[in-house]
């Protein structure tokens, strides 16, 4: 009992940075695991890494106009981001160029423009070091902030839950049985950028990808229903989020990677023994299965 | 590095003894120094006879500074490259290779004595590590120095050692400018005997804090000399690299540690990832000092825009918030 109190509860009783860790990265998961669970289905999940860089010339102008200061650097990444998933997500929709096309052009311009923001200034900073945090250095102000985009998205995703279901599974029935279609997606877009634009600023660039995307695709090997999955989803994150903070503290490691890797370890295992993985899938082929 | 050295210095020599002819006095001697530290210092000792390109700017981080193609032309051009060596600019190596430059390059080092990167026995050995074999590889690693001993390059942040610097360049100017030595010699005594009263100034100021109170952190381990020749002791959350992520071990480590230490205060770095610093402090209820000047100067309106002011703005601070909390 005392050791499993020393290993388990000890370390966030202790000290106030890993509790503040711990709910900080608990909560992204709260709105970053779902909005990934779509993502995957829409066959976006490498979207998130180019987000990553997308939001670099925003942010950057936010630190080089105002300092480092959390808002601005965050006004400025949202902005950024949104420029450049609307851009995208327009070409996409009125032009005959695939989502995938457009978003690498936009992303590239945006990273372009970044490198050229941060070149302008003189001096090499290491502005991703300034720019984007780490898990164990949440202050007041990136709590609140991903409190309110957590709670943004979970708003969002329970206002517009079945047209973004509708929306993944067949966009084009949407679009003619409803006028939400088009902007069902922007909206789907923007959750996307404030959850990653959140996430950087808090918790660094690996950590906020990682926690959208790793989750939501462990949790497809295990059911095949979009509830399940975005609540499954969830649970993974927060395991992760949990080991890999236990990880960092016991065995002296880099707290963002560990978070990811626990996530990668879970989504290893479903691979694996996930009812729709590689083994449990061969083993029961004759079971009747919906897709 | 050292049998690139020695060729550069060959050629060097070559050079002059060939040309023998000293450049004429319109005709300013070019100057390239890698950081705004040792400008400073180059502009104290040549005054108008020479004419200094600075390679990282204000408030840049020479460790991971990228050169930019005007770089490479500046130091094909330059009569005399001064460089602080020991490891310190990642960059150089690839940088006289690629300028092919002519000039003599001068490691400002030279003649200090070193001293080993000190973790302060928390701030991860792995981190050390990491970082020495990276400033080792990027440097050429031919140093023969062992992992363990590795020095710290930042030895400018000792008074005594800037004079050491200044007579380098010094020596470097007139072997390159016969004939403006003997102002080159001038300028660099002045300038020593202002050095001195710093270091006396400096002294005096620590002296007035107690000495079981002389604990501070900072984010960048930069402050090795500083800590070493005024008796301060420096504390870091992150090893002594700008980029290596820490681990809650290692903030746990640290957080503990200033609670038994009584550590006095946490400063933000001009470089670092100042949140972590300022969660630290929150923390543990120390007081969060203002800006100490690690790797670079600030700009000319800054607080630290000569060597002399960043030295100055450094000690104020630490006293400052030492005795203010």
């Amino acid at each position: 009992m005392q050791t499993l109190y020393a290993f388990f509860i000890a370390p966030f009783a202790e000290f106030s940075f890993m509790q503040r860790a711990l709910a900080g990265s608990l909560m992204l998961s709260l709105g970053a695991c779902p909005t990934g669970v779509f993502l995957m289905l829409r066959r976006m999940s490498l979207a998130g890494d180019a987000m990553a860089h997308a939001i670099l010339p925003g942010a950057a102008a936010g630190f080089l106009l105002y300092g480092l200061d959390i808002l601005p650097m965050t006004v400025g990444g949202l902005v950024a981001g949104m420029v450049v998933a609307l851009g995208a997500g327009a070409v996409s929709r009125f032009t005959v160029q695939r989502e995938d096309a457009s978003m690498a052009a936009f992303y590239l311009i945006s990273l372009a423009l970044g490198v050229l923001l941060v070149s302008v200034r003189g001096s090499s900073v290491d502005l991703m070091h300034v720019l984007f945090g780490t898990v164990l250095a949440l202050n007041d102000a990136a709590l609140l902030l991903i409190g309110g985009i957590t709670a943004i998205t979970l708003l969002a995703l329970s206002v517009f839950w079945r047209a973004l279901v509708a929306e993944c599974l067949d966009p084009l029935f949407l679009r003619s049985v409803s006028r939400w279609g088009s902007p069902v997606h922007f909206i789907f877009l923007a959750l996307v950028v404030i959850n990653l634009v959140g996430g950087f600023q808090a918790l660094g660039t690996l950590l906020s990808v990682g926690l959208m995307v790793l989750p939501a695709a462990a949790a497809r090997f295990w059911t095949s229903r979009v509830e399940m999955m975005c609540a499954l989803a969830v649970g993974i994150g927060f395991a992760a989020c949990i080991a890999g903070l236990l990880m960092s503290y016991h065995a002296a490691l880099p707290s963002g990677p560990a978070i990811i890797l626990s996530a990668g370890i879970i989504y290893l295992a479903s691979i694996l023994l996930g009812p729709r993985g590689a083994l449990r899938s061969r083993i029961g082929a004759h079971r009747h299965r919906t897709a | 590095m050292p049998k690139c050295f020695q060729a550069a210095l060959a050629l060097a020599v070559i050079t002059l003894s060939a040309i023998a002819s000293p450049p004429a006095l319109a005709e300013r001697l070019k100057v390239v120094a890698t950081f705004t530290v040792i400008a400073d210092m180059a502009k104290n000792v040549g005054g108008d006879r020479v004419e200094i390109t600075t390679l990282v700017g204000p408030n840049g981080d020479t460790h991971v500074y990228e050169p930019r193609p005007a770089d490479v032309v500046a130091m094909a051009k330059a009569d005399v490259v001064l460089v602080n060596g020991l490891h310190f600019e990642g960059f150089l190596e690839r940088l006289i290779e690629t300028s092919a430059t002519k000039g003599r390059i001068v490691e400002l080092t030279r003649g200090i004595t070193p001293i080993a990167f000190e973790p302060d026995g928390l701030s991860g050995k792995g981190e050390d590590h990491q970082d020495h074999d990276h400033a080792a590889r990027e440097g050429g690693g031919a140093r023969g120095h062992h992992d363990h001993d590795a020095a710290d390059p930042h030895a400018f942040q000792s008074i005594p050692n800037a004079q050491i610097y200044v007579k380098n360049i010094a020596d470097a100017f007139c072997a390159a400018d016969r004939p403006g030595c003997a102002e080159y010699r001038r300028k660099a005594s002045a300038y020593t005997e202002t050095l001195k009263s710093l270091d006396a100034e400096i002294r005096a100021a620590v002296a007035q804090i107690p000495a079981d109170r002389r604990v501070v952190i900072t984010s960048h381990d930069a402050f090795g000399y500083l800590a070493h020749e005024y008796g301060l002791t420096f504390l870091a959350p992150a090893g002594l690299s700008t980029d290596a992520e820490p681990s809650a071990a290692h903030v746990a480590v640290l957080v503990r540690q200033i609670q038994q230490e009584k550590a006095a205060a946490v400063f933000l770095e001009n470089i670092a990832n100042p949140r972590l610093i300022e969660q630290i402090a929150a923390e543990t209820g120390v007081k969060v000092g203002g800006m100490l000047y690690s790797d670079s100067l600030s700009e000319k309106d800054g607080p630290a825009p000569t060597y002399i002011d960043m030295i100055r703005n450094n000690i104020t601070q630490i006293k400052g918030a030492i005795l203010g909390s």
